[in-house]
């Protein structure tokens, strides 16, 4: 962090400032008026990219409250974690409008309550964010408070994360 | 230092300071905490992290993997005949190393003056520690891979004169521990199996080996704990132990445990523990209760 403070430091002041995007000609990226969300590059939608396979029965999707419930549950683990100053800093820069939605989509994929699952796979949503430990075990507080809000019982939170939890292996990449 | 080339300099320290701060609070410290609630375990009669009287894989402290875990322990047990009190520290090391001490006291009491040791003649031991991660993970990973760690006990005993009067061959010994613990979150059962290389009598209390059985042999430690929330857990274990002593039968030990985490630092486990006969004296059964503190 010092080198780099005194690298910026040295530079030369009077240099304009250079526009990187427009030097690799990177394309503003631009909200969908419909959805709110940013685009991503091309990938291949799948089930498979939910990253577990989903539970049998409504038992599960009835633990979590069916669709508005497990939808509650989703977008409360973003906001906490958006909050969460062990978190915000991952967060941030990413697009949650989008996450909210396709956090909810795995949820309820896995749950069994319905949907299918639209977003990318764990291994590649996740590769370039230096997730350690502690910090999934953070996120995975915040998905416990959420479901706690949510009367969701002991058991089934804990079944609902033997799902999540060998993800860990894409997640964490450091 | 030149006052004038101290204030050139002040602004640019200034400068450097501001830029760093907002990125180093984005690192975790050094005791992150980051742990999740009693993935640590409970401290267990030796110092080590497991059940109580079982120890498992886990490791002491709250810490991640690239931080430094603090814990503290005092535990007490009341036994018809006999009272224990046990107190120690441990360290854990980016969730893979885990060092720990333990002073064990254990109150003789009548029986002291039966032995003709004096009543309340107290039998002492210091046990240090130390338990590697090989592989796997209590929570995560491979739903079928336990978290499996190394460990040795060194044990001391201070009272080598007594051990050594009861039949034992040593007044210290050293014990290897193979432990594999899993959490199964499908059914929030914890299952932890403990091989235990050992000749300690009565955990070394009463030394090590003797003259007829001196030779370390394999014993089994097993635990099953229910989790009934993020703080509370219920739960069994079993321990083998050897029988090395010709004057007094040694049984098995096993214990029925409750854990609660009050804070995220503060534990308290509450048990009811078989100890079986002790030095002659049958049927220890009684109340074991610990607090721990761990950062
Ligand atoms: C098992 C645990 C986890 C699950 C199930 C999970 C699930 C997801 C899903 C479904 C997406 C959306 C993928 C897409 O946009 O196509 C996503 C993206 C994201 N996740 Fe996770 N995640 C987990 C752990 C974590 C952790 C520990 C962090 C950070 C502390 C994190 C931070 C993010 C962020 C910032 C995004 C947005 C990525 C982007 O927009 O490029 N996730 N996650």
């Amino acid at each position: 962090m010092l080198l780099l403070a005194a690298a910026l430091l040295m530079q030369p002041a009077t240099e304009p400032p250079v526009d990187w995007d427009k030097e690799f000609g990177v394309e503003e990226r631009v909200r969908d008026p419909a959805t709110g969300e940013l685009p991503v590059d091309p990938y291949v939608q799948s089930n498979a990219n939910a990253g577990a396979t989903p539970f049998t029965g409504s038992a599960m999707a009835t633990a979590f409250g069916g669709q508005d419930g497990i939808r509650r549950i989703a977008n409360r683990t973003v906001e906490l974690s958006q909050a969460d100053p062990r978190l915000a800093a991952i967060f941030q820069a990413h697009d949650m409008v989008r996450l909210k939605r396709t956090l909810f989509e795995q949820f309820c994929y896995i749950l069994n309550a319905g949907c299918d699952y639209s977003g990318r796979d764990m291994a590649s949503s996740h590769k370039d964010m230096g997730v350690r430990m502690r910090d999934m075990n953070a996120l995975v507080e915040n998905l416990q408070a959420a479901m706690r809000e949510e009367k969701v019982g002991f058991a089934a939170q804990n079944r609902f994360l033997s799902k999540l939890a060998p993800m860990s292996r894409d997640v964490i990449t450091r | 230092m030149d006052q004038s080339l101290f204030r050139s300099l002040a602004p640019v320290s200034l400068a450097l300071f501001c830029i760093s701060t907002p990125a180093a609070a984005q690192e975790a410290s050094l005791v992150d905490g980051g742990k999740l609630l009693l993935t640590n375990g409970v401290t267990t009669i030796e110092g080590t992290s497991g059940g109580g009287v079982a120890t498992w894989s886990t490791i002491a402290g709250r810490e991640t993997d690239r931080g430094i875990g603090l814990s503290g322990h005092v535990t007490l047990i009341e036994l018809p005949d006999y009272g224990w009190q046990s107190h120690g520290v441990a360290v854990g090391i980016a969730n893979r190393i885990e060092l720990s001490y333990a002073r064990q006291n254990f109150d003789t009491r009548d029986v002291g003056t039966a032995l003709g040791l004096g009543r309340g003649y107290t039998l002492n031991q210091d046990v240090f520690a130390a338990k590697l991660r090989l592989a796997g993970d209590v929570v995560y990973g491979d739903p079928l891979l336990p978290q499996i760690s190394l460990g040795v006990e060194h044990k001391r005993n201070r009272d080598a004169p007594v051990a050594r009067a009861v039949g034992a061959a040593h007044g210290s010994g050293t014990d290897v521990t193979l432990s594999a613990t899993k959490l199964f979150l499908s059914h929030s059962v914890l299952v932890n199996a403990t091989a235990r290389l050992t000749k300690a009598n009565q955990a070394g209390l009463l030394g090590f080996g003797s003259a007829g059985d001196d030779q370390h042999q394999v014993q089994f430690e097993g635990s099953v704990a229910y989790q009934l929330s993020r703080r509370a857990v219920i739960g069994a274990e079993y321990r083998t132990k050897p029988d090395n002593l010709a004057i007094a039968r040694e049984d098995d030990w096993w214990d029925l445990f409750a854990a609660y985490a009050l804070t995220d630092n503060l534990t308290v486990t509450a048990a009811y523990v078989d100890l079986g006969s002790i030095a002659t004296f049958d049927n220890q059964r009684g109340g074991f209760l610990s607090a721990q503190i761990a950062f």
